[in-house]
């Protein structure tokens, strides 16, 4: 039976008396990909950097609602302890470019002042890169600064750099808009393979990247959560005609 | 109108030219039957060809659009619906022809006897009936037409099961017609195939229309 890992409640968001985020009710199943799709402006953004409190960096943002992780109130957790439990990853491949591969796997550890011995942070390393599908590519090259690896390459190094934590769930903001096809194409399929253990939540403008790799789609209009289903059910009989209005290309 | 809405009303153009094809190799068929005209039997057999071409540049197209355009929801569904009312306006295609030879080889005239007591001419007005209204359904996405569709085949299911009965009758009263009632056997039987084709077409308007599945549902 499904659990629910990730849940809001009348969560709002707003960028001074910019209502970007109105009155959003969704709760999202452990280990399944959910895709959040919608034309730009929609909220989508927004929604995903208000899960794991990035949205109140901005100056002038604030938020109102709930949102809960395992039935505790992320609004009432550190916002620094919100970030370990769900890592995000975003469009464009951003590894620290003096920070070795290696370094980089293990950066989250470090900029929270967590010592590790050796062995557990070599153990912590191969075990996310092994994760990402990156392992055996660098595995020889550890020590090279993640900026020589190509792009692709890259954002699995920032995935890695996410799992390294053991977050509960993974947000990405578009994370393959910035790739080419094949580099795409192995990104997308890690997706299946971290759903075996983590939840994600996907923000791509890029429909047919929705209905390949997510289990239930999220569609956004002006702010406000339109219609949340099954992804095969939303791609060939949505119920909303926003929605269908938007995905066949019909929206005005 | 955006372009993959300009290639599915082509489609859509397509397949009612088709339709309209299939109606009248239909209508012909019937006309030479009763009147044992064989030059427009010949006729049909070979506009036969053009339905096939129909069948094949509607299925290309098909394939183009779901490989150009990913097509999702009601476009989907609409393409899923066109390439199966295309193989079974196809069948109705290859019915027609194959009545159409019956005329052909048949040395003399059919006996109307036959075809009024198996009530031959309504089944077939009937067919032509249910195949101009389902095409009429689908292009104006009346699902409430395509549903009456269901109800009105059973008048063609109804002449096939009394057929075997009356042709029977007809051969123990008179062994020198065995032939033409074999014949006229032969047209139900296609002619209640020509029902079921229409009735999975008015099935495939309806899951284009409303997304609901009819196949192997009771619709009584």
């Amino acid at each position: 039976m499904e659990s629910t890992i990730l849940k809001t409640v009348d969560y709002n968001a707003y960028f001074g008396d910019n209502h970007v985020v109105k009155n959003v009710n969704i709760e999202i199943p452990k280990n399944q990909v959910v895709a959040v799709m919608g034309p730009s402006g929609c909220g989508k953004t927004t929604f995903l950097r208000g899960i794991n409190r990035m949205h109140e960096l901005i100056p002038g943002a604030t938020a109102k609602g709930k949102i809960f992780l395992n039935n505790e109130d992320v609004l009432d957790m550190h916002p620094i302890f919100v970030r370990l439990k769900i890592g995000m990853v975003f469009q464009r491949p951003n590894p620290f470019p003096n920070l070795s591969i290696y370094d980089n796997v293990i950066a989250g550890y470090k900029l929270n002042g967590i010592k590790l011995p050796k062995d557990e942070r070599d153990r912590i390393v191969e075990h996310s890169l092994n994760r990402v599908a990156l392992w055996n590519e660098v595995k020889d090259s550890l020590t090279k600064k993640g900026s020589f690896l190509s792009g692709g390459q890259q954002q699995r190094l920032c995935i890695a750099r996410a799992v390294a934590m053991e977050p509960e769930v993974l947000l990405f903001d578009e994370p393959t808009s910035a790739l080419d096809p094949i580099s795409t194409s192995t990104v997308e399929e890690l997706f299946h393979e971290l759903k075996k253990n983590y939840t994600l939540v996907i923000v791509t403008h890029n429909m047919q990247q929705a209905a390949r790799v997510s289990d239930r789609t999220a569609f956004f209009y002006l702010g406000e959560l339109v219609e949340f289903d099954d992804t095969k059910k939303m791609f060939t009989n949505p119920t909303d005609q926003r929605t269908q209005n938007y995905i066949t290309g019909r929206f005005s | 109108m955006t372009q993959m809405e300009i290639e599915l009303s082509s489609v859509k153009t397509e397949v009612m030219s088709m339709w309209n094809l299939v109606e009248s190799q239909l209508q012909k068929v019937r006309t030479a039957m009763l009147h044992m005209d064989r030059d427009l039997a010949r006729e049909v057999v070979l506009k036969e060809k053009r339905v096939n071409a129909f069948e094949l540049k509607i299925d290309r197209d098909c394939e183009n659009i779901f490989a150009l355009f990913c097509p999702v929801a009601v476009d989907l569904r609409f393409l899923l619906a066109a390439l199966k009312i295309n193989s079974n306006l196809e069948r109705i295609g290859d019915i027609a022809e194959g009545i159409a030879r019956y005329v052909i080889e048949n040395a003399g005239e059919f006996d109307h006897v036959i075809f009024q007591r198996t009530h031959l001419n309504q089944m077939f007005d009937e067919a032509i009936n249910i195949l101009q209204d389902t095409r009429i359904a689908f292009e104006s996405e009346d699902t409430s037409l395509a549903r009456s569709i269901f109800k009105r085949d059973e008048v063609l299911d109804t002449i096939n099961v009394n057929a075997l009965g009356i042709v029977a009758d007809c051969i123990k009263e008179n062994l020198d017609i065995t032939k033409d009632a074999l014949y006229v056997l032969s047209i139900i039987r296609k002619l209640e195939r020509v029902g079921d084709q229409t009735k999975n077409m008015a099935e495939e308007i309806i899951f284009y229309v409303e997304a609901k599945v009819l196949k192997h549902v009771n619709k009584s």
